[in-house]
Parts: structure tokens; C-alpha cells; sequence
């Protein structure tokens, strides 16, 4: 099988279980007892309103519009902020992605070098000492972890803001460089949280991975023809085991995801995960189902990418990928 | 806290010290639990579990207080830890260390149970995808990746939000179904592997069922990837509960689970740190305990990386 039509294969299924996940809510949400009217509303406004979103429908012909809507990139109407979900969607979808995407270079950055050095130093007493630091904080739940640090560096040392994204009075736009230093300045106690705790099971990954790399034969090989223990290291070792590496990086972002909900709502930080959280809570139907799809197309789109990633760097996986590529995962 | 809970804690110090230690003295014996107690955080963790695994069993004994009573809502809100109330209260004037006690209880039950359900289904999704391979295999390996695509917190915030007043029990199965996609992958990947060995080609020779194959010979051999997973998934889900109760969906109040006693604490985080602190604390402590016993299991029963 060919590169293309593997990938097209990939993609094909990829669209699939994203459609088979919003099929999925779309019933869960649908199944549950209680309409979204706010129990103070007069029931003779409420189901107006019902009839106005369509909700006495059948739900198979709820369904149906939903997909027919979707098809047309419409993604509805949200009861609760009365405005299109799209709307919603994109003021709060960049904020999740510059919290994420900081969470994410801070994980890798410090996972992998710390992976990296504690392999080189096996058994010696940094590797020790960083082992029991990252299986610590390797364990700690954000949403204790983000408070601490509120409480710490916000509060007590005034070091950070305590909340929000930017400066509400300087910064309600970000269009100066004044203003990018103020969200840079917001971001890094949320990103810190999100980041630290990756990083501690990246660093505790990599090391494994370092090391069983290190145990094969051609590394042995390296070190008997005398190549310098700095570059059996980076270029043989390294090399070698970023390739798992690769498969984790798939593997982050439903860690991100989930730690964006709690960590959103602890920092007041306007993202796509406090939306969710608060549309769930008010039973605002086409928001939920609408960040149901965007999360679960970013979980199917990290898969893809690792596996595609993984075809370039390692040559071995070109011709079977398509026949492994579940095996890899896992 | 009077001299009976310090003494109380004392003995269930002592217990789990000396339970480890006897453990390990008898694993030296052997080659392969040797390598579980290869590593200290192992020894250290299996210690920790066990100490709180009596104090869930004996969480009378231990409590100076009732945990849900509110003891004085005027005079004893936010207390800073002391010989009376060891680690605080709380700000309905709860006692921390009572609760805490109490919580054990909850959050390690509901860890446990939610395990058990997600690494029975993932076994036996795994057994079944691995050994009979073609159809079933497509079927239940293309639900798993959806499963593994499902976004969870928002699936469980759903589950809880929209049926108002879930029943304890179906929360922690609706964490446990949620959470065995990943093992069912691990165990067909290694049953997969097992199927082709000559010992169980030849117990199908033999005329052995299926069903008696899964079970008596390929699941043993695999016990690794499931008892890993098992430790790791009491831990993961432990978070996930707590991670619900600190949203104020998890665990309902009067009773203390960790998770909601960080909730219950936030409010006053800021002049009353120590009812935020100590349940987190005990949340790492048994998460760390759980990846460090982990870390033992996958070595003494993996063959692969015998060093």
C-alpha cells in the first residue's frame, strides 16, 4: 500500500470516529431528563422557545437537521449566550490554543532535556533525585496545583495576575507589544500548571525510553568503536527514542484538554473548556455538542499527525504502517 | 485529637511499616519479586498504601470528630491547625483531619471500584478483539478508538450535570466505562502475541475451548500490562472523581471525598490554606504511591527488561 491511500484510509477513518463522537453526545445529551429552560422562566415562554429550537421534534429528526446544518458548517444557535455557537467558538477557541500551546513547549522543552539528562546519569544521584521530583509532581492533580501556585505567586509574592487573560482597563485587545507582554505575563501561572505536570511524565518517558534504546546492539556497537559518549547519546540514543516520543506527542492533547476544563475555571481564563463546562451546566445543547467536536477532532487529528510523523522518521514503519498503525499506538 | 487517635495512628504506622518489611523479607527469596522491591519508591509506596488502607478501615478510631458535623459555625470557622483539631478546619467548621480520615474511605472505595470495572472491561474487550481477530476484532477495535477520541471530562460532566442527583454507585461506573479503552489496546496487543506460542497452540490442540484457553493460558501470561494498568487506574481514577467533586459534581455533599474538601476549602484559600492543602497532599500521595507500585510490577513481570 502506498503513502496516499494509506493516508486517505487515515483520514477517512479519522472523519469517522469524529462522527461517530458527536453521535455519541448528541444522544447522551438528548437521552437526559429535563428541558434547558431555567426553572424561573414561565413554562408558556419555555415552550416557545422549545418549539423555536426545535427541540419537540422526534430526536431522529433533530438529528437529521443537525447533521444537515453542520453539512452546511452552520453549528446552530446557543440558548444561553443567544448567539451563534460559532461566534462563541471563535473568541474563546484562540485562548484555549495559547494556553495549550504554551503547556505544550514548556512539557516537551523541560520533559525531554530532563528525560534526556536523567538516562545519561542512570541510576547516579541527579537521575535519583529528579526520579522522585518527577514522580511526584508527575501525580499531583492540576486542580489542586493551580491554586497553590494562585496562592504562592499570585496572592502572597503578588508576583502574578491571580486571574483573567489580560488587563481589563491597558489590554482589552491585544494590539500593542505592550499588550502581548501582558498576556504573556497572564499565561504563565495557568501554563506553568498545565505544563509542569506533563513535564514530569514526559521526563519520566523519555528516561524509560533512553534507556531501553540504550540496551541495543548497535549502541553497544557505537560505544565499542569508539564514538564520544556525547554523541552516542544524541545521535544514536536520542534519535532512536524519539521516535516513542513521537507517539506520546499524539498522545498529549486529551491531557491538555482535560486539564484546560479544570485549569480554565480555576484561572478565569476565557478558553473553549470553561465555555464547555459552563454550557453543560446550563444545558446549552449545540455549544456542548460543538465543543464535543472540536475536542474530539483535535484528539483524532494529534493521532494522525504522530502517525504521519512517525512514517517520516522512521523508515522502518513506511511500507506497513497502514497494517501496525494500531499497534504503535497502543 | 485525643490519646486514643494518637495512638490509633501510631499502631497503623507501625502495621504498614512492619507489613512492607515482611513482604520484602520474603520476596528477597524469590528472583523475580526481588525485582519488585528493586526500586525504594516501590517499598515507599506499597507502605503508604497500605497505612491508608487501614486508616479507611479503622476511620472511626482515628476521627476525634464526626466529620460532617459543623462544630461551632461562629466561633470555630478556619481554625489553623493545632493539638485540638490537627490540621484545621474548615469553613463550616468542619474538622480536616476527621474528614480526611473519612475520605479515605470514599476516594480510595471509589479508585478501586472504578478500576475494577474499567480493567474487567478492557480485559475482556482485549481477550476477545486479540484472540478471535477478524470481525469481532474490527468491531470492538474501531469502538475503542472512538472511545479513545470521546472527549471524557466532558462526556462525565454530562452524565452528572444533566441527570441531577446520579446515585453514588453510577458515578463510579460511568468513570470506570469511560476509562478502559487504553487497557483493552494493551491487553490485545499482548494477547495477540501470546496466541501464536507454542503453549497455546498446543493447549488448542489438546482440545481445549476457547473460552478455557483465554483464561487458563493466554490472560496469566499477560498479567503484566493488566496489573499495571490496574495500579495506574485506581490512581486515574481517584483524579478524575476528585477532579468532578472540585467542579461541585462529584461526590455530594455532606460527605467528604478529597476531592470535594479541596472544593469546600477554595473559598477560603487564600486566609485558610490548610483545608485545600492536606486533602490535595493526600490525593499525590496516593497517586505516587500507585505509579511507584506500578513502576515495581512492570519490573518484576516483564521478562523483556530484565536488567
Amino acid at each position: 500500500m502506498t503513502g496516499g491511500v494509506w493516508l486517505l484510509r487515515r483520514l477517512v477513518a479519522s472523519v469517522a470516529i469524529v462522527f461517530a463522537v458527536i453521535t455519541f453526545i448528541f444522544i447522551l445529551i438528548h437521552l437526559a431528563p429535563g428541558k434547558p429552560c431555567s426553572e424561573n422562566l414561565d413554562p408558556r415562554v419555555c415552550t416557545l422557545l422549545t418549539r423555536q429550537f426545535g427541540l419537540d421534534q422526534p430526536i431522529a429528526v433533530q438529528y437529521w437537521r443537525y447533521l444537515v446544518e453542520l453539512a452546511h458548517g452552520n453549528l446552530g444557535m446557543s440558548f444561553s449566550l443567544r448567539r451563534p455557537v460559532w461566534d462563541a467558538l471563535v473568541e474563546t477557541v484562540p485562548f484555549t490554543l495559547q494556553l495549550a500551546g504554551a503547556a505544550l513547549v514548556f512539557d516537551f522543552l523541560l520533559g525531554l532535556g530532563l528525560g534526556i539528562y536523567q538516562a545519561a546519569r542512570v541510576n547516579r544521584l541527579p537521575d535519583l533525585v529528579l526520579g522522585n521530583a518527577t514522580l511526584f509532581i508527575y501525580s499531583l492533580p492540576t486542580f489542586w496545583l493551580a491554586p497553590i501556585l494562585l496562592l504562592v505567586f499570585g496572592e502572597k509574592l503578588g508576583w502574578f495576575p491571580v486571574g483573567g487573560a489580560s488587563d481589563p482597563i491597558f489590554c482589552p485587545q491585544v494590539d500593542s507589544l505592550y499588550c502581548v507582554a501582558d498576556r504573556l505575563w497572564h499565561l504563565v501561572l495557568p501554563a506553568t500548571t498545565l505544563g509542569v505536570v506533563g513535564a514530569a511524565g514526559t521526563a519520566r518517558f523519555q528516561r524509560a525510553a533512553m534507556l531501553e534504546v540504550a540496551s541495543q546492539d548497535y549502541v553497544r556497537t557505537a560505544r565499542a568503536k569508539g564514538v564520544p559518549e556525547r554523541q552516542i547519546v544524541l545521535r544514536h540514543q536520542l534519535r532512536n527514542a524519539l521516535l516513542s516520543f513521537i507517539t506520546r506527542f499524539g498522545l498529549a492533547f486529551p491531557f491538555l484538554l482535560t486539564g484546560a476544563v479544570l485549569v480554565e475555571t480555576i484561572f478565569a481564563w476565557p478558553g473553549m473548556g470553561r465555555l464547555a463546562f459552563d454550557a453543560i451546566l446550563t444545558r446549552d445543547y449545540p455549544v456542548v455538542t460543538a465543543s464535543a467536536l472540536i475536542a474530539s477532532t483535535v484528539v483524532v487529528a494529534g493521532n494522525l499527525l504522530a502517525d504521519i510523523l512517525l512514517g517520516f522518521a522512521d523508515p522502518r514503519l513506511r511500507v506497513h504502517a497502514a497494517a501496525d498503525a494500531d499497534v504503535v499506538t497502543a | 485529637m485525643t490519646l486514643g487517635n494518637w495512638f490509633a495512628l501510631l499502631v497503623a504506622l507501625v502495621v504498614a511499616a512492619e507489613v512492607v518489611r515482611a513482604l520484602r523479607h520474603r520476596a528477597l527469596r524469590q528472583e523475580r519479586w526481588r525485582r519488585f522491591f528493586r526500586l525504594r519508591t516501590t517499598s515507599w509506596g506499597l507502605g503508604i498504601l497500605t497505612f491508608l488502607v487501614l486508616v479507611a478501615l479503622a476511620a472511626p478510631l482515628l476521627a476525634p470528630f464526626d466529620p460532617n458535623r459543623q462544630l461551632d459555625i461562629v466561633h470555630l470557622t478556619n481554625r489553623p491547625p493545632s493539638w485540638t483539631f490537627l490540621l484545621g478546619t474548615d469553613p463550616l467548621s468542619r474538622d480536616v483531619w476527621s474528614r480526611l480520615v473519612y475520605g479515605t474511605r470514599v476516594s480510595l472505595g471509589i479508585g478501586a471500584l472504578g478500576a475494577l470495572v474499567a480493567v474487567a472491561l478492557g480485559t475482556l474487550v482485549g481477550a476477545l478483539a486479540g484472540y478471535y481477530r477478524r470481525w469481532i476484532d474490527a468491531v470492538l477495535m474501531r469502538g475503542v478508538d472512538v472511545g479513545l477520541a470521546l472527549p471524557r471530562i466532558f462526556v462525565l460532566l454530562m452524565a452528572v450535570a444533566l441527570w441531577d442527583g446520579l446515585p453514588f454507585a453510577a458515578l463510579v461506573v460511568a468513570i470506570g466505562l469511560t476509562s478502559w479503552f487504553g487497557t483493552s489496546r494493551l491487553v490485545r496487543a499482548e494477547v495477540l502475541s501470546l496466541r501464536q506460542r507454542d503453549f497455546v497452540v498446543a493447549a488448542r490442540a489438546l482440545g481445549a475451548g476457547s473460552s478455557r484457553v483465554i483464561v487458563r493460558h493466554v490472560l496469566p501470561n499477560a498479567a503484566a500490562p493488566i496489573i499495571v494498568s490496574a495500579a495506574l487506574g485506581v490512581g486515574n481514577v481517584l483524579l478524575l472523581e476528585a477532579a468532578l467533586s472540585f467542579l461541585g459534581i462529584g461526590v455530594p455533599p455532606p460527605d467528604a471525598s478529597w476531592g470535594n474538601m479541596i472544593a469546600d476549602g477554595m473559598p477560603s484559600i487564600y486566609t485558610a490554606p490548610w483545608s485545600t492543602f492536606f486533602p490535595g497532599l493526600a490525593i499525590s500521595l496516593v497517586v505516587m504511591s500507585l505509579n511507584g507500585a506500578a513502576d515495581g510490577v512492570r519490573d518484576a513481570l516483564d521478562p523483556r527488561e530484565a536488567p
